[in-house]
C-alpha cells in the first residue's frame, strides 16, 4: 500500500493552483485534507502525476456562518466547521449531519470542499448541499462560475467540475425560521458510511426529504401539502425511483425499506 | 512463599508493559533496526480465485531501477521441500503459486528493491498469463463429484473425511422417543490484529541456514515444519522475536509460509530481505478462521435429558492446508459434548479445501464452531419441549463433584463447578429481572429476545490431538504424540538480580507481569525484583515444540514452567543460605528480599548476598553444587496422553467454564440487533491476576460482539474477494463495544496445574456469538440464524417476503437498468430507445472504430478477425482510474438483431470478464436495445470497491449506451433531451 510516485505542488495562490491543474490536465488531482485521496493513491486506485495541495491556501480557508447561511473555502476542514460558534444557531441541520461525517480524527483534516468534489454517493456534505440547495464555486483561469447542487452533482464519484477547475468553496443556504428541519442515518457502526441518510426540511406547507446512499448521488424531493396518508406512497415512489444497489453491507431491498420507514418517522417527526 | 505479606499472584498489579506501550517507546517488528542493503519485498498476489499459470514474464519489472530480484514459484522450488500438515497428503504448497493459484491474494511474485515503494511500482510490470479456472468457494458444494478440484494429486477437495463413534449415537437416535436437527453456517472471520506480519529473513552463507526476525507467535512445532521445508537442520533456521506485539489473537501462527518464500528470496537476492504486510495482504491472504458447515443432530427425552449428540463437519480451510491445521476442528474433539452429560455422540469430519484464504488460528480455535452448533441444538431441544432454554441446560450440565470428569470424546475435565457458577450469575446477572424487562417490552410490541449459552474453555493443548485425524494403524506407525512441553529459565546474577527467560511469545496479554508475580512470591522479592524477558531466539533459548502463544496455554502451561524453575532456584539458595545460617533446610523462609530462619528471623542473609556467592565464591558452595544459578525447567503434564484406540483424546490440560446470557432488542425497521444487557461468568481456576483476566474477558468479548454482529471476509460464489478494506471489513469499535456484566464466582483451581490456573482469553469467543444468536432466535422466533447478524439480513428475517411494489405509473423495474449483485456475478438488466434505425444501431455497434468511442476510456480497437478485437483502455469513475487491457469478442451474431459480446479486461487494479447480450428491436421512430450483462469482478477493485462496485458498473454501461445513442444517431434529437430520457430510465437524477 505505498502510492505510485507523484510530485506534489504546494501553490501560494489560487491563481497558481488553477494554473498549475489546468497545464497538467488529467494527471492533477487536488488535494485538501486527503481523508479519501490518500487511502486510493495508497491502494493505487488512482495514480495522478502531481497533486496540486489546497490546504494552505489561506485564500481558501473562509468560513462565513450567519443568517445567509453558511460559506465554506476549500481548505476549511469539517472540524473547523463543527466548531464554529454560530454553527448551532445559524446552520443546526449541518451541526447534526457533520457529526456523522467520519470520525473526529477524519473530520480533522477532511475538508466539506473536498467531500462535496469527492461525491461518495453515501457522504453526508453532499446530501446537505443538495437537500438545502447549496452552490458549489469552482474557479479556473478563465474565470469561476457557481453551480446549484443539482448542476454540480452528476453521479456517482462525478461532479460537473470540469478537469481545469479548483473547487474554491461552496455555499449552504440557512433555513427559514420558520422551516423544521430533521436528519437520520442508518450505518452499520458508529462513524460508517451511511447505508441510507436522509435530511428533511419542511416549510409552508412543502416537505423536502434528501437521500443519500441510495443512488449515485443525492436525491431531493419535494411534496407540497403532504397528508400523513399519503407519506407511505409517497416514500414508495421515491424508493423505487432511486433503486438502490446492492452490496456487502445492505440489499438494494433494505435501502429502500430504510427510505420508508425510517424516512416516514423522519418525516412525522418533523411535521408534529 | 513468603507468610508475611499477601501473594502477589491474585492481586490486581498493573502490567509492566504498559509503561512502554503508553509511552510510545515499544519496538515493534517494523521499528527493529535493519542491516544496511536490506531490500524490501512486494508481493504480486492472484487477482483469480481459480487459474493455472501459463507463464510469468519479469523481465520488464527486473530492469527497473532498485529492483535486485523478482522471485516466483519456479524460483523457490529447488530450495524447499513442501510445507508439512500433521498427516501424509499430497499437496504440494510452498506459500507462493507454482502451478495454479487457488485463492485471490496468493502470492505468484516477489519484488525485492531498494525500497518498498519501488517494489510495489514493479509489480503491474510483471506479466503473468492465466487460465482461468472455474472456483469453489461452499465446503458442502465443494465435495460433489462435479466440484472444480483445487489440487488435482489430491484427487478430491475433501483432504480429510473421518468418522468418530463414541457410545451409539446412531443407535440412540433411532430409538428415542424425540430427536431434532439444525444446521449452521460459520462465516468466515478472523481477529484482526493492529500490527500485521513483518518478517526480515536472512541467509546466511556460511551454516547454509537462514537468520529470521519476525513477529511470528511461535517458535512451536511450526519451527520444524519451516525447517523441513528449507531443507536445512532446524537449528540452523535461527528465529528471534521483536520485544513487542502490535496483536495476533492466532493470526501470526500462520505467516510461516511467508517465512519459508522470503529465507529463498533473501538467498536468490544475496541480501537480507524484509516484508511488512499490508493491510489488503492481511485481509486477503493472511489467516482466517476456518468456516463451517455443521448438520447437528439431537436425542432427547421428555424431561429434556439429552441422550445424543450426532454432527457431521464441513471444515472449509480455503485454498490450502497449512500446520497446525485442520487443528481447531480436533482440538475441540474431546468437547464434543460440551459442559453436557450426553453419553453418546457421533462425529463426521470432511476437511475441505475451497478457493478462499487458508485458514489459521483464530482466538477460540475451532470452540465458536462447535459450540454454535451445540448452544443452537440445545435451544431448539428447549424450544420443541416447551422448556426454558436454562432449565434444559440445567438438566444436562456436568455435576458439581463428578470432576475430573471424562467426556465420551476424550476430554478429561479437570474440575468445576458448573450449578454454581449459573447460580451466580443468575443472581448477580438479574435473570428475573432480565425476563421482566422482555415481558414488558413485548407488551410494547418491541421485539426483545434473552439468550443463553455454556461452554466448556480449554486450555493448553494436547500436543497429540491433532494425531486424531489419522486412522488408528497410521497412528501406530507413526509413534506416539502427546504431551504440551513448556520451558522456563531463571537466573540469578552476580547482584542477586533476577532474570526469568519464557517460552510464551506474548501478543500483547501482560505475560511479563504475571511471571513476574509468581517468580517474585517463590523467592520472596518484591515485584520489582523481577525482569522477565519473553522475546525469543530459537538458537539461544530453551524451548520445545509447544513453545509459543495459542490456545490459552500461558495461564496452565508457561505458569507452571516457571513456578518449577523458581522453585529449583529457592532449593539451590537454600543449601548455599542453610550453610551460612548453620539451621536446616526446613527452617529456611524467602522474604522481603530475605533469606532467613524461621525460628530465628534475626539469622537471616538478602538474597542478593546468596545469589551473588554462586558466582562470586564458588568455594563457598555445597560440595558438588554447580556454580552459577540458572535453573531451566521443563514442564508437562502426564494427563496429556496420547489418542487411545478408540479415537478418544484428552485435547486439553485444564477446562474452564464459561456462562452467559443476554437480552437483545431488535428494531422491526431496520434490523439493528441492540444488545441490552449481557451477563458473563468464569470459572478460570486460580486468578493469577484479576486485571489481567478482566482484560482478557473483555477483549474477547469484543471480538465476539464482532464475529456476531460485524465481522465476515465476504467471497462471491466465483470466490472474487469483497473484505478486501476494514471499511469492508467491520470491527467493533469502542462505540459499538458495551462492557458486560462480569459476574464475580467460583476459581475452583485446577489439579493439573501447578498454580491451578486455567485459560480464560477464549471463553467469549465460544459463548457469546451463540449466545446473541438463541437471544435473536427467541426474539424473532426464528431458526436459520447465521452470522454475522448484519441489519439486513435480520430486517429479512424480519419482514421477509414481499416489499411494497412499485406505483402502476413509475416506470417498471424491469423496464430500467437494473443491476444485482447477489449471486456469483455483477448482473445488471436494462434497455434503452436509440433513434436510429436498428441497421445503423448494429452498424456502430460492431464497427471497431465505432466501439471505440463507445467504451468508457477506449482510444483505439485493433481488430484481429471479424469477431475479435483487442486495445487498451483507460476507465474508471471519479478519481478511481486504471489501465486496462481489453480482448473483445463477438458471438451468435445474428444481424441485425442480437450478439453476444463477451470481453476480458485485465490491468493492476483487476481483471474483469465479462458477457453481454444484446438485442435490437425495432421500434417506432428508432430501435429499442435490450441488453443484459454479467460481470466477474476480480483483484483490487473489487475486494476494497465493494461498497461501489453496482453503482460504476451501472455508470460504466450508462456510457457506454449513451455514446451509443450519441453516435447512431448524431444528428436525431437535441442531445439534452435524448440523454434526459435515458437517466431517467437508469433511475438517476432528473
Amino acid at each position: 500500500m505505498k502510492p505510485a510516485p507523484f510530485s506534489i505542488m504546494i501553490p501560494e495562490t489560487v491563481e497558481e493552483a488553477v494554473a498549475c491543474i489546468a497545464e497538467q490536465g488529467e494527471d492533477a488531482r487536488v488535494i485538501a485534507g486527503g481523508q479519501s485521496l490518500m487511502a486510493m493513491l495508497n491502494m493505487r486506485l488512482t495514480e495522478p502525476k502531481m497533486l496540486v495541495d489546497v490546504s494552505r491556501l489561506a485564500e481558501l480557508h473562509k468560513l462565513e456562518i450567519g443568517p445567509e447561511g453558511l460559506t465554506v473555502g476549500a481548505s476549511v476542514t469539517q472540524a473547523e466547521v463543527f466548531h464554529h460558534a454560530d454553527l448551532a444557531r445559524h446552520m443546526p441541520i449541518i451541526r447534526e449531519a457533520l457529526a456523522h461525517v467520519g470520525h473526529i480524527q477524519t473530520r480533522n483534516r477532511g475538508t466539506v470542499c473536498g467531500s462535496l468534489c469527492h461525491a461518495d454517493p453515501s457522504a453526508e456534505m453532499p446530501l446537505l448541499l443538495a437537500t438545502l440547495g447549496g452552490t458549489v464555486t469552482l474557479q479556473s483561469a478563465s474565470g469561476s462560475r457557481t453551480l446549484s447542487a443539482s448542476e454540480f452533482q452528476t453521479g456517482l464519484l462525478e461532479t460537473a467540475r470540469r478537469q481545469d477547475e479548483l473547487c474554491v468553496s461552496a455555499h449552504f443556504p440557512s433555513l427559514p425560521a420558520s422551516a423544521k428541519w430533521g436528519f437520520r442515518e442508518i450505518s452499520r457502526r458508529d462513524g460508517d458510511f451511511a447505508i441510507v441518510a436522509m435530511a428533511c426540511v419542511a416549510d409552508k406547507g412543502v416537505v423536502r426529504l434528501g437521500v443519500g446512499g441510495v443512488s449515485d448521488a443525492p436525491t431531493v424531493e419535494e411534496w407540497d401539502r403532504l397528508a400523513p396518508a399519503d407519506i407511505p406512497d409517497a416514500l414508495n415512489r421515491l424508493a423505487w425511483k432511486m433503486g438502490g444497489n446492492d452490496d456487502i453491507h445492505a440489499s438494494a431491498r433494505y435501502r429502500r425499506e430504510l427510505v420508508r420507514r425510517i424516512g416516514k418517522t423522519l418525516i412525522e417527526e418533523v411535521l408534529a | 512463599m513468603s507468610e508475611t505479606r499477601e501473594p502477589l499472584v491474585g492481586q490486581t498489579i498493573l502490567r509492566t508493559e504498559d509503561q512502554t506501550l503508553l509511552r510510545g517507546k515499544a519496538t515493534f517488528m517494523d521499528d527493529i533496526p535493519i542491516a544496511k542493503g536490506t531490500l524490501h519485498a512486494a508481493f504480486l498476489r492472484s487477482p483469480h480465485a481459480h487459474a493455472r499459470i501459463i507463464s510469468i514474464d519479469a523481465s520488464a519489472a527486473l530492469a527497473m531501477k532498485g529492483v535486485h530480484a523478482v522471485v516466483t514459484g519456479e524460483d523457490i522450488r529447488p530450495y524447499t521441500k513442501p510445507l508439512i500438515v500433521g498427516f501424509k497428503n499430497p499437496l504440494d504448497y510452498r506459500g507462493i503459486a507454482l502451478d495454479k493459484v487457488r485463492y485471490v491474494g496468493e502470492p505468484v511474485a516477489i519484488v525485492c528493491a531498494t525500497d518498498r515503494y519501488r517494489a510495489e511500482d514493479a509489480l503491474k510490470h510483471i506479466k503473468v498469463e492465466y487460465e482461468v479456472l472455474d472456483a469453489v468457494v461452499d465446503p458442502v458444494k465443494a465435495c460433489a463429484e462435479d466440484a472444480p478440484v483445487l489440487h488435482e494429486a489430491a484427487g478430491s477437495n475433501r483432504v480429510s473425511h473421518r468418522v468418530f463413534n463414541h457410545g451409539d449415537a446412531d443407535g440412540a437416535l433411532e430409538t428415542s422417543k424425540h430427536k431434532t436437527e439444525i444446521t449452521i453456517r460459520y462465516p468466515r472471520n478472523s481477529v484482526t490484529p493492529m500490527e500485521t506480519y513483518g518478517i526480515v529473513a536472512d541467509y546466511k552463507p556460511d551454516t547454509g541456514g537462514y537468520d529470521v526476525t519476525s513477529n511470528f507467535q511461535g517458535p512451536f512445532s511450526v519451527h520444524t515444519v519451516m525447517a523441513i521445508a528449507l531443507k536445512i537442520p532446524s537449528a540452523k533456521l535461527r528465529h528471534k522475536s521483536p520485544p513487542n506485539s502490535g496483536g495476533s489473537f492466532g493470526s501470526k501462527l500462520t505467516m510461516f509460509p511467508y517465512i519459508v518464500v522470503l529465507c529463498v528470496a533473501s538467498r536468490l537476492a544475496g541480501r537480507p530481505v524484509k516484508w511488512i504486510e499490508d493491510r489488503l495482504e492481511h485481509h486477503a491472504a493472511s489467516s482466517v478462521a476456518p468456516g463451517r458447515v455443521t448438520r447437528i443432530e439431537a436425542a432427547y427425552e421428555d424431561d429434556g435429558t439429552v441422550t445424543a449428540l450426532r454432527m457431521e463437519h464441513y471444515d472449509d480451510h480455503g485454498a490450502h492446508l497449512r500446520a497446525p491445521m485442520p487443528a481447531p476442528i480436533y482440538r475441540m474433539h474431546g468437547l464434543s459434548t460440551n459442559c453436557y452429560t450426553i453419553p453418546n455422540v457421533k462425529v463426521t469430519n470432511n476437511i475441505v479445501l475451497t478457493n478462499k484464504c487458508p485458514t489459521g488460528a483464530v482466538r477460540g480455535f475451532g470452540g465458536p464452531q462447535l459450540y454454535f452448533a451445540i448452544e443452537r441444538v440445545m435451544n431448539k431441544i428447549a424450544k420443541e419441549l416447551g422448556m426454558d432454554p436454562l432449565a434444559l441446560m440445567e438438566k444436562n450440565l456436568i455435576p458439581a463433584g463428578s470432576f475430573p470428569y471424562r467426556a465420551p470424546a476424550g476430554a478429561l475435565i479437570d474440575s468445576g463447578d458448573y450449578q454454581q457458577v449459573v447460580k451466580d450469575s443468575v443472581e448477580q446477572g438479574r435473570l428475573d429481572w432480565l425476563r421482566e424487562r422482555r415481558a414488558k417490552a413485548r407488551a410494547e410490541g418491541k421485539l426483545y429476545g434473552i439468550g443463553f449459552a455454556a461452554a466448556v474453555e480449554p486450555s493448553q493443548s494436547n500436543m497429540g490431538y491433532i494425531s486424531t485425524l489419522k486412522t488408528r494403524e497410521e497412528r501406530e506407525k507413526a509413534g506416539p504424540k502427546d504431551g504440551a512441553v513448556a520451558s522456563c529459565t531463571i537466573s540469578v546474577d552476580a547482584l542477586g538480580s533476577v532474570t526469568v527467560v519464557g517460552d510464551s511469545t506474548p501478543q500483547g496479554q501482560g505475560h511479563q507481569t504475571a511471571l513476574a508475580q509468581i517468580v517474585a512470591d517463590e523467592l520472596g522479592l518484591a515485584f520489582s525484583d523481577i525482569t522477565v524477558n519473553l522475546e525469543t531466539d530459537t538458537q539461544k533459548d530453551n524451548w520445545s515444540i509447544a513453545a509459543g502463544n495459542y490456545s490459552c496455554r500461558f495461564s496452565p502451561a508457561s505458569t507452571s514452567a516457571a513456578k518449577t524453575a523458581a522453585e529449583r532456584v529457592r532449593v539451590k539458595m537454600t543449601k548455599v543460605a542453610g550453610r551460612f545460617l548453620n539451621v536446616p533446610e526446613e527452617d529456611i523462609e524467602f522474604t522481603d528480599g530475605m533469606i532467613r530462619s524461621k525460628s530465628n528471623p534475626d539469622n537471616a542473609l538478602e538474597f542478593r548476598r546468596v545469589g551473588g556467592l554462586a558466582h562470586w565464591s564458588p568455594s563457598s558452595l555445597p560440595d558438588g553444587m554447580d556454580p552459577g544459578i540458572r535453573e531451566v525447567a521443563y514442564w508437562n503434564a502426564p494427563e496429556l496422553t496420547p489418542t487411545t484406540a478408540n479415537d478418544e483424546i484428552n485435547t486439553s490440560l485444564a477446562y474452564g467454564f464459561a456462562f452467559d446470557f443476554c437480552g437483545v432488542e431488535i428494531d422491526p425497521d431496520t434490523g439493528v440487533v441492540k444488545v441490552d444487557h449481557y451477563v458473563t461468568a468464569h470459572d478460570c481456576g486460580t486468578i493469577l491476576n484479576p486485571g489481567l483476566a478482566k482484560g482478557q474477558i473483555r477483549g474477547s468479548f469484543a471480538n465476539a460482539i464482532g464475529a456476531a454482529l460485524y465481522e465476515e471476509f465476504v467471497y462471491k460464489e466465483d470466490g472474487t474477494f469483497l473484505s478486501g478494506t476494514m471499511a469492508d471489513y467491520l470491527i467493533p469499535t469502542a462505540a459499538e463495544a458495551v462492557d458486560p456484566v462480569m459476574v464475580d464466582t467460583v476459581a475452583i483451581p485446577s489439579p493439573f496445574t501447578r498454580l491451578g490456573a486455567k485459560g480464560i482469553a477464549e471463553g467469549n469467543q465460544y459463548t457469546t456469538p451463540v449466545c446473541l444468536a438463541n437471544a435473536v432466535a427467541d426474539a424473532l422466533d426464528y431458526e436459520d440464524v447465521t452470522m454475522p447478524l448484519t441489519p439486513s439480513k435480520v430486517f429479512e428475517w424480519i419482514n421477509g417476503g414481499e416489499e411494497m411494489p412499485p406505483p402502476a405509473d413509475i416506470e417498471k423495474a424491469e423496464e430500467r437498468l437494473t443491476v444485482d449483485y447477489s449471486g456469483d456475478a455483477l448482473r445488471g438488466i436494462g434497455e434503452t430507445f436509440v433513434p436510429a434505425p436498428p441497421a445503423k444501431v448494429w452498424e456502430t455497434l460492431l464497427d471497431p472504430a465505432e466501439m471505440a468511442r463507445l467504451i468508457p476510456g477506449c482510444k483505439e480497437l485493433d481488430k484481429h478477425a471479424e469477431d475479435h478485437f483487442t486495445g487498451t483502455l483507460r476507465m474508471g469513475v471519479g478519481a478511481v482510474r486504471g489501465t486496462f487491457e481489453a480482448d473483445i469478442r463477438l458471438k451468435n451474431m445474428k444481424k441485425p438483431e442480437s450478439v453476444e459480446i463477451a470481453g476480458t479486461l485485465d490491468g493492476a487494479l483487476g481483471v474483469s470478464r465479462g458477457t453481454g447480450w444484446v438485442v435490437l428491436e425495432e421500434a417506432e421512430g428508432g430501435t429499442t436495445v435490450k441488453y443484459r450483462y454479467e460481470i466477474h469482478l476480480s483483484g483490487t477493485i473489487a475486494s476494497v470497491g465493494g461498497r461501489l462496485l453496482s453503482g460504476a458498473a451501472k455508470l460504466l454501461i450508462n456510457q457506454f449506451f449513451r455514446a451509443l445513442v450519441a453516435r447512431a444517431a448524431p444528428d436525431s434529437a437535441p442531445r439534452k433531451g435524448l440523454l434526459g430520457k435515458i437517466r431517467s430510465k437508469f433511475g438517476g437524477k432528473q
